[in-house]
């Protein structure tokens, strides 16, 4: 036993410098770098083939890594997969249990895979049915199931051993918006518990709740921070525009080399000018015939758009 | 490790059986073949088709006829004028053979040395008629050759001295010369190569494809335990198609078990457990089910054609023995027809129970060693 004080806890739950993965030529993850501190709610966002579920799969040991170094709970993760898989939960982008079992058989044979028997492995079912509201499908077959109630299933697996670190790789795709709240509830309870989350996804929205995210496009991770920090830090300025016409505006507009892009949402245009510009009111006004133009608020739109695409500014 | 083992056989055991259509197989596989080979699968051929041509027409071209048609080696399907007719069927098919019976055929039987006492010259000696036969097939040929000597004493109302044989043949164990004798318990092995290695080789290949296993290998599953889990079903299947062979074999064919129970059981599980390992080998090469199935046949036709099963072992060239020693089937094809049909013990065919054993081991650890804990 060590007598001495208590070593300082590892505060990250993973860190990565410089992780890459490549398929022949195609780079899917490009010297990736990451510190996510325990007990927070991190995301990936990113469009379809950026890389999100690659980089969950060389940061849970499932792919091997090109380049680079993973520790994951504070130890380095190569050599350490084996022992690192009790304390990590994991639930895929694809629904990876059996159709052809129960709700109940799907939960107990991964509860005996965890080592679960008896009276404990009987009540952490109970308890976990209960937390996830499957108790009235417990008999029914996984595969006849609504995506909101196998993401549910999906959820109570990957954390029916408690892991101090969970993987969820895009778990809220087929749900709707009231399940999706329901969902983010229960990840804030784990996540009350002391539990990291990496969740990935490609909605704003739930990478809004993140107590800070990555914004990946192409296996390169373009911006990384708090959601409000990306937005103060974004650069540029949102000017929303209204009037008639919009549409041949925003032609005009999108082909000025200082404008990222314009955007119609409802009746106005929604402009994100280059923060170098000096009186970005006035610019457009300009550009624009003297229509109206306000300040608006960025949302994290604003920052995705920013820093993807072939206008992204570093 | 025990509780993991056992909690992926119990998944596995639930999937199959409520897979209605694999499990459907796992039955309906060994009665239909069985039925199949048992009835259809005879090596001395009977009622081939042939043809006449007879320019004789007398009572004794008919009678000839008549005591050919007694042997049931043949039935005269078709009259041809000529021999050009007649050849004309052959190559179409119609026909496998034909019997030509000259103008003077009942000339040529009573001058006959066998059924002419006087004649004793038998360099005179012309044949009574001619056979001639389609000789792409072995099997034909060889029948009718064998009507080469039939005896025509009846025809030619005479009775000869018989010449007796050189040597005496005791034909043990199966004095009946019943072909399904042999059969059954061969297709006990062919079925259980089938099965085994097709089942195991996609049991693994279809977590894969569907999808269960990326998650599957984020859990603290050793592969050691997940290969033994999803094997370990396969040996009860594969012993319960045991029974169904040699038990309907037994009850439509009355094909014997002479044998104990414990050596059948003993060999049997050998053999399954050689079966399941090179399924596992294989499902460690395959990527997708499709793959794994055709690696399967890959290994199933040289099972059911060089194992012993439908040719003699000891009649193919050596290279082909080689190929033969290598699969497991052989053995246990020798195996299973010693123990089945002459009561043979395990002990007394210890050199393949040994093969058997070590092609496991072999397998367990080609398949270990090859089998990752990682995606791509
Ligand atoms: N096994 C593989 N072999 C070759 N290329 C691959 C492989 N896996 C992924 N890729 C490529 O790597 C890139 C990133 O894929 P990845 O699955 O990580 O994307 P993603 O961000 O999860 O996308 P989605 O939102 O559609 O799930 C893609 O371009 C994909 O084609
Ligand atoms: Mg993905």
């Amino acid at each position: 036993m060590n007598t001495s004080p208590i070593t300082e806890p590892t505060e990250f739950a993973i860190e990565a410098k410089g992780l890459s993965k490549h398929f022949g030529n195609k780079i899917a993850v490009n010297k990736l770098n990451l510190t996510i501190p325990k007990g927070s709610i991190y995301g990936f966002l990113g469009p379809n083939g950026c890389g999100k579920s690659t980089s969950i799969r060389l940061l849970t040991g499932l792919l091997e890594a090109s380049e680079g170094n993973v520790s994951i709970l504070g130890s380095p993760l190569l050599g350490h997969e084996e022992s690192l898989k009790k304390r990590i939960g994991y639930m895929t982008q694809k629904f990876s249990l059996y159709d052809n079992l129960t709700v109940q058989e799907n939960l107990s044979f991964v509860g005996a895979i965890y080592g679960f028997a008896g009276k404990r492995k009987k009540n952490r079912l109970e308890e976990l049915l209960a937390l996830y509201d499957l108790e009235k499908q417990a008999k029914q077959f996984a595969g006849s199931m609504s995506g909101g109630q196998k993401q549910r299933l999906a959820l109570a697996c990957a954390t029916l051993h408690s892991p101090e670190l969970l993987f969820l790789d895009e778990p809220t795709s087929a749900v709707d918006p009231e399940n999706r709240r329901e969902f983010w509830e229960r990840l804030f309870d784990l996540c009350a518990t002391g539990t990291t989350i990496l969740v990935s996804t490609h909605y704003m929205d739930e990478a809004e709740r993140c107590h800070a995210l990555a914004i990946l496009e192409n296996g390169n991770k373009r911006a990384d921070g708090s959601p409000q920090a990306l937005m103060d830090a974004m650069p540029a300025t949102v000017v929303e525009v209204s009037g008639n016409k919009l549409r041949q505006l925003k032609q005009t507009l999108t082909q000025h080399p200082e404008i990222l892009s314009a955007a119609q949402i409802g009746a106005h245009l929604r402009v994100l000018v280059k923060k170098k510009v000096q009186d970005p009111l006035n610019f457009i006004s300009q550009l624009s015939n003297g229509r109206e133009t306000v300040l608006a608020r960025p949302s994290l739109e604003d920052v995705f758009v920013t820093c993807t695409g072939d206008r992204y500014v570093d | 490790m025990w509780i993991r083992v056992y909690a992926i056989f119990i998944k596995e055991l639930k999937q199959l059986s409520r897979d209605r259509m694999t499990f459907g197989m796992i039955i309906m596989i060994p009665l239909v073949q069985l039925m199949l080979f048992g009835y259809a699968i005879n090596t001395d051929a009977r009622h081939i088709n042939v043809g006449l041509v007879d320019l004789s027409q007398t009572s004794e071209s008919r009678a000839v006829e008549q005591a050919l048609v007694a042997t049931q080696s043949v039935d005269f399907i078709a009259r041809y004028r000529s021999i050009k007719e007649a050849e004309v069927a052959i190559t179409k098919g119609e026909i496998r053979a034909v019997l030509y019976l000259p103008a003077d055929m009942t000339r040529r039987l009573f001058n006959h040395p066998l059924y002419d006492n006087k004649q004793a010259d038998s360099a005179l000696t012309l044949p009574i008629g001619q056979w001639i036969v389609d000789g792409s097939d072995t099997v034909i040929t060889s029948t009718i050759r064998t009507l080469r000597n039939m005896p025509l004493n009846e025809v030619a109302n005479h009775t000869v001295t018989r010449s007796s044989p050189s040597f005496e043949v005791v034909q043990y164990f199966n004095p009946e010369q019943r072909t399904v004798v042999n059969i059954v318990p061969g297709l006990v092995a062919v079925i259980l190569t089938m099965t085994m290695i097709l089942f195991t080789s996609s049991a693994i290949v279809r977590e894969s494809e569907q999808g269960n296993m990326e998650f599957l290998i984020t859990t603290p599953v050793r592969s050691i335990e997940l290969m033994i889990g999803k094997i370990a079903p396969y040996v009860l299947v594969g012993l319960l198609q045991v029974a169904i062979i040699l038990s309907v074999g037994q009850w439509l064919f009355s094909v014997p078990i002479k044998g104990s129970f414990l050596s059948l059981l003993g060999s049997s599980i050998l053999f399954i457990f050689a079966s399941l390992t090179l399924g596992l080998v294989l499902s460690t090469i395959a990527k997708t089910q499709l793959q794994s199935m055709q690696m399967t046949i890959f290994i199933l036709l040289p099972s059911i054609l060089l194992s012993g099963f439908m040719f003699p072992y000891d009649a193919m060239p050596v290279a082909a023995q080689w190929i033969a020693e290598a699969l497991p089937v052989t053995h246990f094809m020798r195996m299973i027809r010693a123990i089945a049909l002459r009561d043979a013990s395990l002990l007394l065919l210890g050199k393949d129970a040994l093969w058997l054993g070590l092609f496991t081991v072999g397998g367990i650890v080609i398949a270990s060693l090859r089998f990752k804990k990682t995606l791509g």
